[in-house]
Order: C-alpha cells, then structure tokens, then sequence
C-alpha cells in the first residue's frame, strides 16, 4: 500500500536536513504505529507525504498502490486515496464545515470519474456518520473547525476520513489534547474504518491509544530514521522506560 | 488662494464641453452656485492630497475614453425581486422600459421635469447635501455633476411603499457621458429600499443626495456593472436626523476606473449609519471607495465594512474617516477594509483615519492586506479540494461577512450569486 524507500527530506528554505533515509512499508489492511520523541521527523513525513508545501525532497521515494506520491499535487493525492488527519486542524472562518465536506467528496469522486453524491444523498451519509462519532447538526453547520475544542476538531478529522473513504490513512498525533473519553470515541472512529484492506499509519507519543487501536507493527523514530521496528509490544517498552534504552541500544 | 493656472485651463476645457440645462430660478441658482464653487476649487488634479492613490485624470478629461457594453447572457441583477423600475439608457430616461412611476407612500419625479417646476421641495436639498459635503474636503467632481446633471430622480418619501424602488443603468454607446443626480428626502418614519445597478454610460458621473428624517430608514444596494472598460465617479451625500437608519452596500465587480465617495453626516441622536462594499478586480482595475462620516449628534452608531479581491495587478483604495465633533458623545464609530491579494502584481492602499473632539465615545479602525492563508489552501487540497475551487471557498469566505451586512436574504442571495459567477467566470 505505502512503500516509503530511502526518504531524505530537508526544510525547503532552510538548510535542515529533517529525515535522514527513512524507510517503511505498510501492507494492505495493515495498522502501523510511528512514535518517536519530539524532533525526530515524525510529524514532517506525514506532511511531506500529503504534500504540505515548504519541504524538499533531496532522495528516496514514496509510492502509494505503486504511484509516485512525492509527484502528485495534495489534492491528487488525496483523489488517490491518501488521508493526512492533522495534529492541528485549521480553522477557516467563513467556510461551512459541510459545504467544505461536500466539496472535498464530490472533487475526489470527480477526479476519479465516479458520479457525485447529490445533496441529499450527502446529507443522509454524513449524518449517519456524524452520529456515531457524536457530532451534532451544529458543528456540521459550523465554519470549519472554527470555535470547535480540541476533541472537536479530532472527531471533525475522523468524520472527514470517515466520509472520503481514503485508502492509507495517517493520523498525526490524533491523541494530543484529548481526554480519555475522546479518545476512545476518535479510536472507534478509527477501529470502524478497519476494514482489512485500509492502512493506517498512526503517529503518536504514547502507547495510550495503541490500548484502543491495535497496532500489527511499531516503529520508532529518531533523528529522522526509522530506528528499530517491532510488535506491539514494542509500544509498552516505550511506554515503560522511555525512549533512552532503546535510543542507546540502537545507537 | 488663487487656481492655478494648469487648473484653470482643465476645468474651462471641461467646462466648455459642457451645456448647463435650462430650469426654474431656484434650479439655476444652485447650478450656478456650483459653477462658481467649481472655478475656485479648480478639478481634481493629481498632486491633490484626496487623490493620491486614485489618477482623476479619465474621469476629469473634457472626452470620456470609449468603453465596449459587456455582452452577458446571465440574468439582470435584482431580476428576482419586486421592484419599481427606472430605467436610464447611457444617461438618457428611457420610458417604454421604466415602470408607472407611482406608488403609494412616494412621489417620484424626474430631475429634469423637477427642475421646471417655479416651486418644489427639491429646492431644500438639491446640491445643498452636496455643497455642506465640501468641507473639510473638495470634491469638485460632485459640484461639476451639480452643475450640469442632465437628469435624475426626485423622491419624496412619506411612508413606507411596498417595494423598492430601482434604477437601472443601461450601456449601449461606447462613448457614452452620463451625468445623473438623485435627489431623496425620506420624510418622519417613512421607509425607502433603494436599488442601483448597471454600468450606465462609458463614463458615468452620479451624485445622490438622500436626506432621511427622524425615525426613518434608507436601504441602499448597488451593483455597479461589469463592462470590463467603464468609469465612474460616485457620490452619495447623506444626511441623518434623530433615530434614523442609513444603510448602503455596494458591490463592483470589474470597471477599468471607480471612484465611490460616501459623505454622511449624522445630525440628530441616536442615528445609525452603515455603509458596506464587496469589490473585486482582475487586472486592469482601479477601485477607490473614499468614506466621510461625520458624527455631529448624541448616541450615534457609524459602520463602514468594506473588502476588495484583487488579482492580476488590479489595485484597490479605501479612504475612510470617521470624524466625531465635539458634541457628539456615546459615539460607537467602527470602521474596517480589507483585502485579499490572490496575487503579488495587486496591490491595496489603505488610509484610515479617525478624528475624534469628544471624550466619550468608541471608535475602532482596522485595514489589512493579505494573501489567501497557506495553511487553509493546504488544508482543503489535502482533502482533495482542487486548487483553484479552495481558492474561490477561501474568497467566498472572505467576503462572507461583507455580505451579511445586507439586511434582506433575498438581495443577499443575490449579490452572493453575483460573486460566485464572478469567480467562476474569472473575470
């Protein structure tokens, strides 16, 4: 599904190497799990695989069903089937949150060739979908994201996905700013988009939400690379003694 | 101070293309006053300090610069909406296409029957809003209008008619030079809705004079049109008295050359006054709208919300004031233009300026000036917003607050189409 291959990445105004050669491949239906301590390039490939502009590509690849992702305009890649949900969704005052939805829907069916959704077979579906994730008709009236809490906006980013159907989704430290509650709730968001054929690639400071979202591989990331991959379990190592032993270990 | 000469010269070329139309004594007087208010105060010329960011130089020229009628096949502006029609054809009062003009609760008269007439009410305001307007600032170009208007309308409100009222301005002639100049008293608690819309003349010169007594209300929406080579210059004098409501919002999308200048003086207790402008350019665009607000009375509200879109090196002025006297206590003044540059050839010079003689009031200004927001656009292109479409959404969402300061959804609704078929069409 992603095939990311020797990925060196670099501030495009500045002369900062960000990630080093990073490697990773995420099966079809597969769950995998980035964490890593602040800094180390975590949060720059997910943008720079969405498309986020201020980043240089200085060599490897990424390639998402085997099409080059790092030549494709974000919205292409979006159309292709790849969903980026934001550590910090942007507020757009003046633009309703569910004329942007609709928006977003129809453009990507229509890059793809397949008929839009009409209006009302748009509301039927995001209201169903609204309602799982305790969204009200208010906040889909709303300006995007604008006046929304913190757990708001993350439950506005899993109705996004959940209504774009993307096919590789990254979530961008979706936990951050959420209480216990709105996690377990954006993490059944997450578990009921699971459907055997979605990837996801989750990247997250603790293991607290790999206790809900299960993940098949975890990997840790340091000063840009990937440094050491495991199971499961390998998120409750971190989680008990930190990110120093296994730094020291594989350093 | 003695005209300069180069001044003297401009104004008697201009003047001399000019014939002054015969009319009543009272008429007369006021057409000539305003000759002899114009030799001392010369045209506008460009080092003047009020013309600064706007060249005055194609709307003073004795010739007007020729402009092509835009050919559209979409619906009229206000097309919707109940309304009595007036129709001016390149300046000239068309009757087949205007409507009966009476209504209950109005009068409604052409300026250039008005102006026979030995006596007539229109004798109280008839370049009178206009010449109370010229200080502290000259604004020739009203007085030339004053003097010289070929036509117009004369409206008495006395109660509250059951539609607006709404002129239209057609563009046939390329070469058209229109001069038209309303005059409106709106009488004690009576109520007017006033429409405008169309490009009217290659070049077009326009002064309204809008009068509002106490407890009444003046609605005003304009779209200007959107020959891509008309010019204009604009003037709306008004005068407030107690417990009276003024509100004015205008939309201009394309004109090579706009020059809109509001002049407002609230002049009784506890008036309110808004005034509002959506205005968008693509390229060859100079939009210049020019405020004066003058709070001359107690508990007065003023508003001014004005926002330009600019692309392809189109260039957007606001001059706003707002001037509280000294009386004019639990004055609330607020003012705020802005603009966004979809471009870096555009650009937006902005003079706001407050001038306050009172101690307890609130007055706030703002102006800014910016591109459309990098995280938004990547924001909605992550989401597979193409481009182009999340810059219009951005756009839309930008003038969306100018647009809630039209009070009626139905006309809301329409200039809001009118922008979206703006962006769609580009241009």
């Amino acid at each position: 599904m992603l095939e990311i291959k020797d990925l060196h990445v670099k501030l495009a105004d500045e002369d900062k190497q960000i990630l080093k050669g990073v490697n990773l491949t995420v099966g079809q239906g597969q769950v995998h799990a980035i964490m890593g301590p602040n800094g180390s390039g975590k949060s720059t490939m997910s943008y720079v695989l969405s498309g986020k502009p201020g980043y240089e590509v200085t060599a490897g690849s990424a390639l998402m069903d085997g099409s080059d992702l790092l030549g494709m305009a974000p919205e292409d890649r979006a159309a292709a089937g790849l969903f980026l949900a934001f550590q910090y969704p942007v507020e757009i005052p003046g633009v309703g949150n569910m004329t942007f939805l609709r928006t977003a829907v129809n453009s990507q069916r229509k890059k793809r060739g397949e008929a839009e959704l009409s209006a009302a077979e748009f509301l039927k579906e995001i209201r169903e979908k609204a309602k799982a994730l305790k969204i009200d008709a208010d906040m889909l009236k709303r300006p995007v994201n604008v006046g929304f809490s913190g757990g708001e906006k993350k439950r506005n980013e899993i109705l996004q996905m959940a209504m774009l159907e993307p096919k590789m989704c990254v979530l961008d430290e979706t936990d951050s700013g959420l209480d216990v509650d709105a996690m377990k709730l954006v993490a059944e968001g997450v578990n009921g988009l699971r459907d055997g054929k979605r990837s996801f690639l989750v990247i997250t400071h603790y293991q607290r939400l790999l206790d809900h979202i299960q993940p098949d591989v975890v990997h840790i990331m340091a000063d840009g690379r990937i440094v050491k991959s495991g199971g499961a379990e390998l998120a409750l190592e971190v989680e008990n003694n930190g990110y120093a032993d296994i730094l020291k270990e594989v350093a | 101070m003695a005209l300069a000469k180069i001044k003297q010269d401009a104004m008697q070329e201009r003047l001399a293309t000019l014939n002054m139309p015969k009319g009543a004594a009272w008429a007369m007087a006021a057409r000539n006053d305003a000759v002899a208010r114009l030799a001392k105060a010369g045209l506008p010329g460009r080092r003047d300090e009020y013309w600064k960011y706007t060249d005055p130089s194609s709307l003073v020229q004795t010739v007007a610069v020729p402009a092509a009628p835009f050919a559209t096949d979409e619906s009229p502006v206000f097309g919707q909406i109940d309304r009595l029609k007036i129709v001016f054809r390149d300046g000239v009062f068309d009757a087949s296409a205007s409507d009966d003009l009476s209504m209950e609760g109005i009068e409604i008269e052409r300026l250039s029957d008005a102006v026979q007439m030995d006596i007539h009410w229109a004798k109280e305001l008839y370049g009178v809003l206009e010449k109370n307007g010229q200080d502290p600032v000259a604004r020739p170009l009203a007085t030339l209008n004053t003097g010289f208007a070929t036509d117009g309308v004369v409206i008495r409100v006395t109660g509250r008619p059951s539609k607006p009222v709404s002129l239209i301005y057609l563009h046939n002639q390329e070469t058209s030079d229109a001069i038209l100049h309303h005059v409106i008293r709106v009488e004690k608690g009576a109520a007017l809705t006033l429409l405008e819309n169309g490009p009217a003349a290659a070049r077009f010169s326009k002064v309204l004079e809008v009068d509002v007594a106490e407890h009444g209300s003046f609605h005003h929406i304009r779209a200007q049109g959107r020959d891509h080579e008309r010019r204009a210059v604009t003037h709306m004098f008004g005068r407030l008295g107690s417990d009276s409501l003024f509100k004015s919002f205008t939309l201009t999308a394309n004109g090579v050359m706009t020059r809109n200048e509001v002049v407002l003086e609230l002049t009784g207790d506890n008036g309110v006054a808004n005034v509002a402008g959506a205005a968008l350019g693509d390229g060859e665009f100079h939009h210049d709208d020019t405020v004066f607000i003058t709070h001359d009375a107690v508990g007065c509200k003023s508003r001014q919300v004005f926002k330009k879109v600019l692309r392809n090196g189109a260039t957007g002025v606001f001059q706003g004031k707002i001037l509280v006297k000294s009386g004019a206590q639990k004055t609330d003044g607020y003012q705020i233009s802005q603009a966004l540059l979809l471009d870096g050839d555009s650009q937006f010079l902005a003079k706001p300026e407050l001038e306050i003689y009172a101690d307890d009031v609130i007055c706030s200004h703002g102006s800014t000036s910016g591109e459309i927001d990098d995280d938004a656009m990547f924001y909605l292109r992550s989401r597979g917003v193409p481009e182009g479409i999340a810059q219009d959404l951005l756009t839309r969402a930008f003038l969306a607050e100018v647009i809630e300061e039209i009070d009626d959804p139905v006309i809301a609704d329409d200039i809001q189409s009118r922008l979206e078929s703006w962006l769609q069409r580009r241009g």
